[in-house]
This record gives structure tokens, C-alpha cells and sequence, in this order.
């Protein structure tokens, strides 16, 4: 007699086969297919009493609470933040540093050793450099001052974080714009703290306005953890090292990146 | 006979109370369309519960549980403009956290690989697994209660990917359809079938030899028999 697959037990224990009466039918006669489907139940059913963590009745308000400060104003707007004027600086400015790489790129006369493509490249790796060099001093700016911020006076419960937040989800635009750029110019080193800080300015950004102490200590540690701080000071270094070296002798830049991401 | 008509009767009431919810959710959406912030207040405490259990199964943590039921209510109220009046509002917020989960179980696994050590490594190679196996094979329900078969089962379900995860938990514990698992996951049905599978196939084979023949016979008492799954609520 031909036995059951394993295939078919789980197709028919999940209730995904076709054959459905012909397996019935197979097991009412088979002990040992019944006994492999008896085996597959215990593991399945001792998964079943896995416990779930209780929450309470209060649940479905606690969570309401915690997210309330962190709605815009009006639901369902998706694609229409990107039209807010703060969105629009950003963009702005960042379609400038693309423009003055482009520019650049154009009217800088290449040495004759060189070629034009190479000499391109290396203009628009020193404007992405001093961008992403700024961008990470922000992000430190901002980082820094939720690490050190001051307790709040005896009797006042709650810190006003609203301006980090704001400049956190700012930053998020730029951030994910270098990690994309990052990841194709093959700078893995890189692309991974740009990944973390934002994992970070993302908390950042979606944390309430006014938070509690232990709230921001919350915060603090998740800074802590991934620690990010020290991630973005080093490379934000190592960035204004590569531009000094760039600014005096430019040199290949594929091969830095892909010793750096050895490293 | 009467039984019968009491459970036909039952089963009328509790499609009534379905449908009334999804009423009141388009009601809510519509509102909070509308401008009225507070009517999301409604969708958020009817379903938060439901979707914390997805959420626990999912990544194995509260924390992260919690933090996935959050993002999942901030994305349905940001894009709730996308959100059809037609679709049941509880699918739809169940599907965005159900995507949310995987993007951060992707997330710890990568921070995870970039976190292990060679050594700690080996430590866990070296767990003989049978120092796990417990002396008398207690039933499943007690064995559900064994810390140490509790961590096995946890650890038996971090081994699987992320995707093979989502589809167990939506499959098995929240009974989803093939095509919602299908949708969550962004693959055909078969591939999603394939995926609950290979999920099954990887825990029975990390479980099997903690959970004995002994609990085959009392999970069929328990009349764990196999049904055809439904559709998620």
C-alpha cells in the first residue's frame, strides 16, 4: 500500500488538499499514515497552547493614547504631505545638491591624465561627501540633544521633544535618499549606519510631542543600544578625512569604498 | 432538530454582530475622513486586541508586539484615504500590520547576524538538544507549560524565515486564507501554500522529538481533528 506523504498530511491537516475524501479514506485503513497525522497533531497542538500575553480590556484605549499625539491632523492625506512646504525645502535642497554635482561635473576642466567620466565622478562623490558629511552632523545635532536633554522642573511631568521630532522627520527624507545613493555607489559601510540612524530619527519622529521622563528614557536607550551617536561621529570623520584627501588628490573611488567596506 | 435550529440561529446572530461592526468601521472611517479625528478613537480600541495577537505571534516579543500594533494604526489613519469603504476595515488594518511585522522581523534578523559572535555560536551548537527532553512526556497542555518545551517552541519558531512565520501564524493560529497569506506575503497562492508547508515541515521536525507519542494520543483526545481552515475575522 502506498503511504501518505508528508506533503499530503500537512496539505490535509491544513485543510489545502483536493483529495480530501481519498486521504479520509486512506487513513480510516491505514495505521500508520493515522499514526503520522497523530505525531503532526501533537507538535501543531502543543503549538496551539503557546500562551499569548493577556491584555486587558483597557488595551484598545491604551493604545489610543499612545498614538493620538502622533496622528497629523487629517487621515488619509499619503502622498499629499509631500506637498507641505517643509517637504518642499528639503526636496529643494536637495535637488540643489544634485544640480551643483551636475553643474560641477560639466565645468570642471578634466586634468589630462584623466578622463571626463572619471573627472565627473569625482566631483559629484566631493558634493555627495560634504552632503552626507551635513546631514550626519544634523542628525548628531539632534541626537545629542535628546541624550543630554535637561529633566523637567519639579512638578512639570511631561518634556516638550516636538522640535527634535520635527527636525527628525526631516532629516528621515534626506537619510533614506544617501542610504539608496550609498547602497548603488557599492558603499556598504555606510549604507549601514545611514540604515541605523534611520531606524532611530524613525522612533524619533514617531514619538509623541510632549513625552514623560521615562518616556525620553525610553528613547535615550534605544539611541544607546544601537549606538548610533558613536556610529555617526566616526564616519562623519571619516567623511571630512576622504574630503581633505579628495580636495588635494582625488583619487579611485570605487577601490576606497570597497576597502572600507572590508574594513 | 432544535439544537440545530439554536446553532443556525447562533450562527445568524454572530453574522449579524459582524456585519453591524463593519458598519460601525465604515461609519468611523467615513468620519474620520471626514475630519473628525475621534472617530478613528472607535477602530482603534475594536481592534487593537486582535491585531496584538498577530502582531505576539509574529516577532515572540511585546515590545516589539506593541510597537507593531502602533505603526500599524499610524499607517492605516495616514493612508486611510487609500482604504476602500467597500473592504472590512479590520482586514485591512490586519494586513498592514501583518507587512509592518515582517519588515521588522527582517529588521532584528539582520541586526541579530550583525550582533552574533563566532563564539556565542558555538555555545549554541553545543547545547546537547537531549538535555531538553523531559524524563516523562507530560501532555501537550502540560508540556505547554514546560519552560523548557516553551523556549524549544520559541526557538523552533525564530528559526523560520520571516515569511515562513507569517504564513504559519496567519495559517494556523489566525486561520487565513491562502490568498490573504498569498497578499500579505506578495507571492502567487501556490507559492504561499509552498511557504505554510515548508513551516509546518521545519517545526514538526525541531518539535517532534519533545513532544511524543503520548502527546499524539492526548491532542487526539482533545479533538484537534482537522478542519479546513476559514477566513481571518
Amino acid at each position: 500500500m502506498k503511504h501518505l506523504t508528508e506533503e499530503e498530511l500537512i496539505g490535509y491537516r491544513e485543510g489545502e488538499t483536493t483529495q480530501r475524501e481519498a486521504i479520509a479514506e486512506h487513513l480510516t485503513s491505514c495505521s500508520a499514515c493515522r499514526a503520522e497525522l497523530d505525531r503532526l497533531e501533537a507538535v501543531l497542538h502543543a503549538l496551539d497552547n503557546l500562551p499569548v500575553p493577556e491584555r486587558g480590556p483597557e488595551y484598545g484605549r491604551a493604545v489610543w493614547q499612545q498614538i493620538a499625539p502622533r496622528l497629523p491632523d487629517k487621515a488619509g492625506r499619503g502622498w499629499r504631505t509631500w506637498l507641505e512646504p517643509r517637504r518642499w525645502v528639503a526636496i529643494g535642497a536637495m535637488a540643489a545638491i544634485v544640480i551643483a554635482a551636475f553643474v560641477a561635473g560639466r565645468w570642471s576642466k578634466p586634468k589630462d591624465s584623466e578622463s571626463p567620466a572619471a573627472s565627473v565622478a569625482q566631483v559629484r562623490e566631493r558634493v555627495l561627501i560634504v552632503a552626507v558629511g551635513e546631514h550626519l552632523g544634523k542628525s548628531e545635532m539632534v541626537l545629542m540633544e535628546l541624550a543630554n536633554a535637561t529633566p523637567p522642573a519639579p512638578g512639570q511631568k511631561q518634556i516638550n521633544i516636538s522640535a527634535e521630532q520635527r527636525r527628525a522627520e526631516d532629516l528621515l527624507d534626506a537619510n533614506r535618499l544617501y542610504r539608496e545613493t550609498a547602497k548603488q555607489d557599492g558603499d556598504a559601510a555606510l549604507a549601514s549606519v545611514l540604515d541605523d540612524l534611520e531606524r532611530v530619527l524613525m522612533d524619533v519622529a514617531h514619538s509623541p510631542q510632549e513625552v514623560t521622563p521615562a518616556e525620553l528614557d525610553t528613547i535615550r536607550q534605544r539611541i544607546e543600544a544601537h549606538g548610533i551617536l558613536f556610529k555617526v561621529r566616526v564616519v562623519g570623520k571619516e567623511l571630512q578625512e576622504k574630503q581633505k584627501t579628495t580636495n588635494s588628490a582625488p583619487a579611485a573611488t570605487e577601490s576606497k569604498a570597497r576597502e572600507r567596506n572590508k574594513a | 432538530m432544535i439544537r440545530m435550529s439554536e446553532s443556525a440561529g447562533s450562527m445568524q446572530d454572530r453574522e449579524a454582530v459582524r456585519s453591524a461592526a463593519r458598519e460601525s468601521d465604515a461609519l468611523a472611517v467615513e468620519r474620520t475622513l471626514a475630519g473628525e479625528r475621534d472617530a478613528f478613537r472607535v477602530l482603534v480600541e475594536r481592534h487593537s486586541q486582535q491585531l496584538f495577537r498577530l502582531a505576539y505571534r509574529m516577532t515572540g516579543n511585546e515590545h516589539d508586539a506593541e510597537e507593531v500594533v502602533q505603526e500599524a494604526f499610524l499607517r492605516a489613519y495616514r493612508n486611510l484615504g487609500q482604504f476602500g469603504s467597500r473592504a472590512n476595515f479590520g482586514t485591512w488594518a490586519y494586513r498592514i500590520a501583518a507587512n509592518y511585522a515582517i519588515d521588522r522581523m527582517r529588521q532584528k534578523r539582520t541586526e541579530d547576524a550583525r550582533r552574533s559572535t563566532p563564539s556565542s555560536l558555538a555555545e549554541e551548537q553545543e547545547q546537547d538538544p537531549l538535555d531538553l527532553v523531559p524524563d516523562e512526556r507530560p501532555t501537550p497542555d502540560r508540556l505547554a507549560g514546560n519552560t523548557e518545551l516553551r523556549n524549544k517552541m520559541e526557538e523552533a519558531l525564530k528559526e523560520l524565515s520571516s515569511s515562513e512565520r507569517t504564513a504559519f501564524v496567519m495559517r494556523h493560529w489566525e486561520g487565513c486564507a491562502i490568498e490573504e497569506i498569498a497578499a500579505v506575503l506578495k507571492s502567487t497562492t501556490s507559492a504561499a501554500k509552498n511557504t505554510v508547508f515548508r513551516s509546518v515541515q521545519k517545526l514538526r521536525r525541531a518539535l517532534e522529538p519533545y513532544v511524543g507519542a503520548r502527546g499524539a494520543l492526548q491532542a487526539k483526545a482533545a479533538g484537534a481533528a482537522p478542519e479546513p481552515r476559514g477566513t481571518q475575522p
